[in-house]
């Protein structure tokens, strides 16, 4: 006699909707409420507002920054807006001696940034005594490459961008790092390193991503540079920045 | 080149070449205006129109959109081009070709002796002054049939690619998705996974546990993991098991190269795989994907509008007979394909594109969580995809794809597209799967269920074979 749900083993080896049952031909109502509830979690991390107020209350000195694309409609149907900084944001910068900045931007998953970015923002900055770092930055309507302008204008050595990325139906608040040396418009995604899957449901610890930053950013600061050639020093594993939110 | 302009009701409106008159004609999308090529109102879009139905189809031939001297897509679709194919439409109008694609006249011999007389661009200026269902009446006239282990593209079938990725390309999770898949009666296209990590050496290990379920089960089907070419001719070259050699492709020689492609290294793996000699019942060994938006994304566009483009990657696809070719029609995203309405039109567009042009097409109905965009929008694009004839559907366990986290089809959604429409599996696949006790004598896929004892027998083989 087979077992009572023959699937049972076969499911722990993968997260696929496999062995669902069927109504006809069609799924049965408990599957579709499942898928629907998952897309619902994932359509309200790409068009929930980031709460600014909640980050800044968190971040006491935060500086709020934003991009050309005025809503979320824009900022979805033109990535390149997404990634310049708004013209008037750009009096709230100035060049100083700083050695990085680090860029809470709220990317394709707000709820992903409401859920990561502070613990990892703490984490990193316990581990980086010594650094001249910049107040926060909290930017809106942000892609990765936003961090590029907030860095020129700020003259840093590095910025590193911890965005919400793209929500899958699994994992709707996935947090993404970006790190760039000698930030300028136009860099290209391959001088950055990407840390990836930074989420509380099997993905990569708030502890874990910050030790991984802040090696990254010394190692960095001391060969000057990042991107493939520092991926290779460190060994990493992960793809480095082939981004879905650039 | 001719005079660009139209007046309506005395107000003229002028397009500086025909590149602009195409992408001004082109149905509203988020891409072509990303790239500033949309037209900048619907009564524009109109009169660009107007203007194309009144253009000579031969002015394809003599005014290229990207120059001959330095694209070798553009010189392949001159090179190549059938003029005796081309001799019945070659004195029609845009608008009188598209009027004749309708018309009784052009039926399924017409259209299949033409196919290699027309160029990628006058498919696409034709489906520009189409309605959605014209796209379907047109394409669903248009049959392309090709084989391997079975026949993809009969009248009255409908395949479907089982797609059963895993985030770590887990051997036990692909297999057991493959198996779910194959209850479902899915996999006639093909067994085909998008690799987590695209190195040959993983490749190797997937493409043999593919091959030794297939041969197990002795499936009539083929499989592909779906990784580089270049990765595909050191697998061949390592004697793994290639059923059919993947790669994704576009329509300007710049935007290939983006992807690490050029047509002599397709041509290379070809005739590698041509070479395996592998097919039971033919020899269509080529497997593309493609979409709208691929060329703009590289920043290869040269100015052409994202649909035309995207109509030219299927002639470099049709110069290697493909067994398969589909567009994932709304992977790239909302810049590109910004909702429902936008992914379902260029979903009915490509399919017609391709079948024109004589190539095997299929589509992955789908779309991702950043787009406007839901499961009844792919309900519709999947039920007029069928009418329209499309020769094969992706679909993965639930819709959900875990690995690239997006969503298409579910194994389920291919029995309601069979159930409605009388369409059926190549018929090889069938003959499989009514042996193996799979499928009832109605034509229905069992119910899954412990007194289903096909899924007995491959959950309990698997059990033993993984154990």
């Amino acid at each position: 006699m087979p077992p009572e749900d023959p699937w049972a083993k076969l499911r722990q080896a993968t997260r696929a909707r496999i062995g669902l049952g069927r109504a006809g031909d069609a799924m049965k109502i408990g599957d579709v409420l499942d898928f629907q509830f998952a897309h619902a979690k994932a359509r309200d991390a790409v068009h929930t507002m980031l709460d600014t107020a909640a980050l800044r209350a968190a971040l006491p000195g935060a500086i709020a920054l934003h991009s050309e694309a005025p809503d979320r409609e824009t900022y979805l149907r033109r990535p390149d807006l997404g990634r310049k900084l708004a013209r008037d944001c750009l009096p709230l910068l100035s060049k100083s001696e700083y050695d990085a900045a680090i860029v809470i931007a709220d990317g394709l998953s707000a709820t992903a940034v409401m859920q990561n970015a502070v613990p990892v923002y703490e984490a990193l900055t316990a581990r980086l005594s010594g650094f001249k770092l910049t107040p926060p930055i909290i930017a809106t309507q942000a892609r990765v490459a936003l961090g590029d302008d907030i860095g020129e204008a700020l003259g840093v050595k590095l910025v590193a961008v911890l965005i919400g990325e793209r929500p899958g139906l699994t994992v709707s608040d996935s947090l993404g790092i970006y790190l760039t040396y000698a930030p300028k418009r136009g860099t290209l995604d391959s001088a950055r390193n990407c840390i990836s899957n930074v989420h509380a449901h099997g993905g990569l610890s708030h502890g874990a991503a910050a030790d991984m930053l802040a090696w990254l950013m010394r190692e960095a600061l001391r060969r000057g540079l990042t991107g493939v050639g520092l991926k290779e020093a460190s060994g990493l594993t992960q793809d480095g920045a082939v981004s879905l939110v650039s | 080149m001719g005079n660009f302009s139209h007046v309506f009701r005395g107000e003229t409106f002028r397009f500086p070449d025909l590149k602009t008159v195409l992408a001004r004609a082109s149905a509203r999308r988020s891409g072509d205006e990303l790239a500033g090529l949309a037209a900048a109102s619907d009564a524009e879009r109109v009169a660009a129109r107007a203007v194309l139905a009144d253009l000579p189809l031969k002015i394809f031939l003599e005014d290229p959109l990207i120059p001959y001297e330095t694209d070798e897509v553009t010189r392949l679709i001159f090179d190549t081009h059938d003029h005796a194919a081309f001799r019945p439409v070659a004195h029609m109008t845009v608008g009188q070709f598209r009027d004749w694609l309708l018309s009784y006249e052009a039926d399924s011999a017409a259209l299949t002796a033409l196919a290699p007389g027309l160029t990628p661009e006058m498919a696409a200026a034709a489906s520009k002054l189409m309605r959605n269902q014209d796209l379907i009446a047109v394409a669903r006239k248009c049959r392309v049939v090709k084989a391997f282990r079975n026949t993809v593209g009969l009248e009255g079938r409908l395949s479907s690619r089982l797609q059963p990725n895993h985030p770590t390309d887990d051997l036990k999770g692909i297999a057991a998705s493959t198996l779910d898949g194959l209850l479902y009666g899915t996999g006639d296209a093909v067994i085909g996974i998008n690799p987590a990590t695209d190195s040959v050496q993983n490749c190797l290990s997937l493409l043999s546990m593919l091959d030794d379920l297939r041969t197990r089960y002795d499936i009539p089907t083929q499989t592909c993991v779906l990784t580089h070419v270049t990765n595909s001719i050191e697998v061949m070259n390592a004697g793994g098991a290639v059923d059919l050699v993947f790669q994704s492709i576009a329509g300007s020689q710049a935007a290939n190269e983006g992807f690490g492609v050029n047509l002599s290294i397709l041509r290379e793996a070809y005739e590698a795989s041509q070479s395996l000699k592998r097919g039971a019942i033919g020899q269509d060994t080529m497997y593309f994907e493609t979409g709208q938006g691929a060329a703009l994304s590289a920043g290869a566009h040269f100015g052409v509008d994202q649909q035309t483009i995207e109509a030219r990657a299927y002639a470099v696809a049709r110069a290697f007979s493909p067994l398969l070719v589909n567009t994932v029609v709304g992977f790239i995203g909302p810049e590109y394909l910004y909702d429902g309405k936008q992914i379902i039109r260029a979903g009915l567009e490509d399919h017609f594109c391709g079948k024109l042009l004589g190539i095997s097409m299929g589509c992955d109905v789908c779309y991702t969580n950043h787009a406007e965009a839901d499961q009844d929008d792919m309900d519709t694009l999947m039920t007029l995809l069928t009418a329209a004839g499309v020769n094969f559907v992706i679909a993965v366990p639930g819709a959900d794809d875990v690995m690239l986290n997006y969503q298409s089809l579910s194994y389920h959604d291919v029995l309601y597209l069979r159930a409605t429409f009388g369409a059926r599996p190549a018929p090889e696949f069938e003959d499989w799967l009514e042996k193996m006790e799979m499928m009832d004598r109605h034509g229905r896929m069992r119910l899954p269920g412990p007194q289903n004892k096909a899924q007995n027998r491959l959950l309990l083989g698997e059990g033993q074979n993984a154990a």
